[in-house]
């Protein structure tokens, strides 16, 4: 139980936190670190990262005491950024990360001695949400990235109603902003250096996305599969106008016709070992995946 | 007589080191602001650390947004707060009857235990919708909604604090007032209040900087969209204040990196501002007691 409260921590709280931290290893005595230079070893697992997978990696963890209840593991939050940050600093054991690992993350992780190492444990399609009264059905992926990028403006232009277009995303260190940013705004282009339109808003939680989607009918968002709920209304995407336009599920990820999916990595520090590793493994076996689809995200085996 | 000397002695050193230890703090906070965040100074040009453009991720460091964001949502909330914090301290002390007094005062202090989370979440679930729908403006998140939660917050401080000057004015000044044949409301704008107005400015220099420190609050509910407002119109557009950049963007930064010192240069940027408005304010309150004195003594 303690691990599900731990994992609605905030910024701030992290913030709070990590000056907090900060105190207690300037006072502590040497001892701790000798612990600290065995990770895993121990018997505990510091796993952090994505709010995206959060949820997923907390009812991991919790199948996983009934198969090793001997291994402590610690889950929180705070965005794929940040989870890739604590492991550059050496602060947790495995990273969660809804997008894979900057080169310039990798140079900075180098220097501070870490060879960071990357495994996908499932998939996420992305969805486009909007208000339940917004009578748009499907969208391309064209309109999305003129949307997002401030070239249309009114529902009108995308055959809605005319009402003003207000985007939502999520904060800078989201890795799904990330991943939207470059497959959809960019559309796969790395040498496209379009940006979000600057009046798009940037909500520090998922939760706050659909908090605004559920009352607005001027709102578009965009968010894992796994936090879309019965009170919003999912868009059907299409790489052309020609379609095919699909929702998404899990089904249309595996089948590659849903445009917008992503692999979900962990990262851990080293070549995993010990109790890392049987919990990695054990996170590749049917029975941890079947929780993956519970979840609404889409297993890499079946 | 020796051991109470002794006492004195330590007693004094001891108010002493309590003193200094406040300047001091503040003197380690700069320096620690200084040393992680001038980096960017030399990173950074002028010209693209003040641009109009936030997006650190693609290295667009333009901070403007961020100042004015801060700007807009902390003017928002004085206009909202000082007037209404005024009024009710005024009605509190001088007009109430003593039960209505009895009630209102503790009610208004229990205002100000309200952590600013559950402001927040009031905000994005109840004032946030209203805005929208009652202005009719595409978001309800936006400086103004901010504004009102802010004002919300330093309504508290501001009653407390200038309830509290004008109940320290001498009961003579009003019989005096009154003997003179003014009515109540005359005594209380020309009398009463100017008596107390160096604690009513103290009250309100403490509300605003209250409204431009407070982080969480003001993150959940102005969505958060670097955007340069340009004229009070901004007032009803989403805006990014600097407290929730910082935020929301220092859990992910990696140590050491030009985003994490420009988050710093931001922090020196907000420390320099309430230094400025602490400063202004001292020096209102030192000439406003001044002429007080002069015209009441």
């Amino acid at each position: 139980m303690r691990m599900i409260t731990e994992a609605r921590i905030t910024k701030t709280h992290i913030i709070f936190l990590s000056v907090f931290f900060l105190l207690l290893i300037t006072s502590c005595a040497k001892p701790a670190d000798s612990n600290q230079s065995i990770p895993g070893q121990s018997g505990m697992i510091e796993n952090k990262g994505s709010d995206t997978i959060v949820n997923l990696a907390l009812a991991w963890v919790e199948a996983y005491q009934k198969v090793e209840p001997e291994v402590r593991i610690s889950v929180t939050g705070g965005g794929s950024g940040t989870g890739i940050a604590s492991l550059i600093n050496g602060t947790v054991d495995i990273a969660n990360a809804s997008r894979s690992i900057k080169p310039q993350e990798i140079d900075n992780a180098k220097a501070n001695g870490i060879n960071p190492v990357e495994f996908v444990v499932a998939r996420d399609a992305i969805a486009i949400i909007v208000n339940l009264e917004n009578p748009i059905d499907q969208l391309t992926i064209d309109q999305l990235s003129d949307i997002y990028s401030g070239k249309i403006n009114n529902w009108l232009e995308v055959g809605g109603e005319d009402r003003p277009i207000v985007r939502l995303s999520r904060e800078t260190n989201s890795g799904t902003h990330v991943y939207f940013l470059e497959q959809v705004l960019r559309k796969g282009d790395k040498n496209d250096k379009t940006l979000f339109s600057m009046d798009t808003l940037l909500m520090p939680s998922s939760e706050g996305i659909s908090a605004e989607i559920r009352q607005n009918p001027n709102a578009i968002g965009y968010d894992g599969l796994g936090y879309v709920t019965e009170d919003m209304k999912v868009i059907a995407v299409s790489v052309d106008t020609e379609g095919p336009f699909t929702l998404p599920s899990a089904e249309s990820v595996n089948s590659q016709q849903y445009p917008i999916a992503r692999d979900l990595y962990m990262y851990t520090a080293e070549e995993p070992s010990g109790a890392i590793l049987e919990y990695l493994n054990w996170i590749c076996t049917p029975e941890a995946q079947a929780i993956v689809k519970e979840l609404g995200f889409v297993p890499i085996v079946q | 007589m020796e051991s109470i000397n002794w006492k004195e002695y330590l007693i004094t050193r001891m108010i002493k080191v309590c003193g200094y230890s406040a300047i001091i703090f503040v003197i380690m906070i700069f320096i620690f602001l200084l040393r992680e965040g001038s980096a960017t100074v030399i990173e950074i040009p002028p010209d693209a650390l003040f641009s109009t453009r936030w997006y650190p991720i693609e290295d667009y460091f333009g901070i403007l947004p961020l100042i004015g964001g801060s700007f807009i949502v902390t003017i928002g909330a004085t206009l909202i707060a000082v007037p209404l914090g005024v009024c009710c301290a005024i009605f509190i002390a001088e007009i109430a009857p003593r039960w209505i007094r009895e009630i209102l005062k503790p009610l208004v202090e229990l205002l100000a235990g309200l952590p600013s989370v559950m402001l927040g979440f009031l905000g994005i679930l109840v004032i946030a919708p209203a805005v929208r729908s009652i202005l009719d403006i595409p978001t309800g998140l936006t400086a103004f909604t901010g504004a009102m939660l802010l004002a919300g917050m330093a309504i508290p401080t501001i009653v407390s604090v200038s309830e509290d000057a004008l109940d320290s004015v001498p009961r003579t000044y009003r019989d005096a007032s009154l003997a003179m044949g003014a009515t109540k409301w005359q005594t209380i704008w020309r009398v009463t209040l100017p008596a107390a107005r160096s604690g009513v400015l103290t009250a309100v220099m403490l509300g605003i900087g209250r409204a431009i420190g407070e982080t969480m609050t003001v993150m959940m509910v102005t969505g958060n969209a670097p955007v340069l407002p340009t004229g009070l119109g901004a007032l009803f557009k989403p805006a990014r204040t600097m407290t929730a950049t910082i935020a929301a963007e220092m859990g992910e930064v990696a140590n050491g990196s030009v985003h994490y010192h420009t988050l710093f240069f931001i922090g020196i940027v907000l420390f320099v501002i309430s230094l400025l408005i602490n400063l202004a304010a001292a020096r209102i309150v030192f000439r406003q007691q001044k002429r007080a004195e002069r015209i009441l003594s």
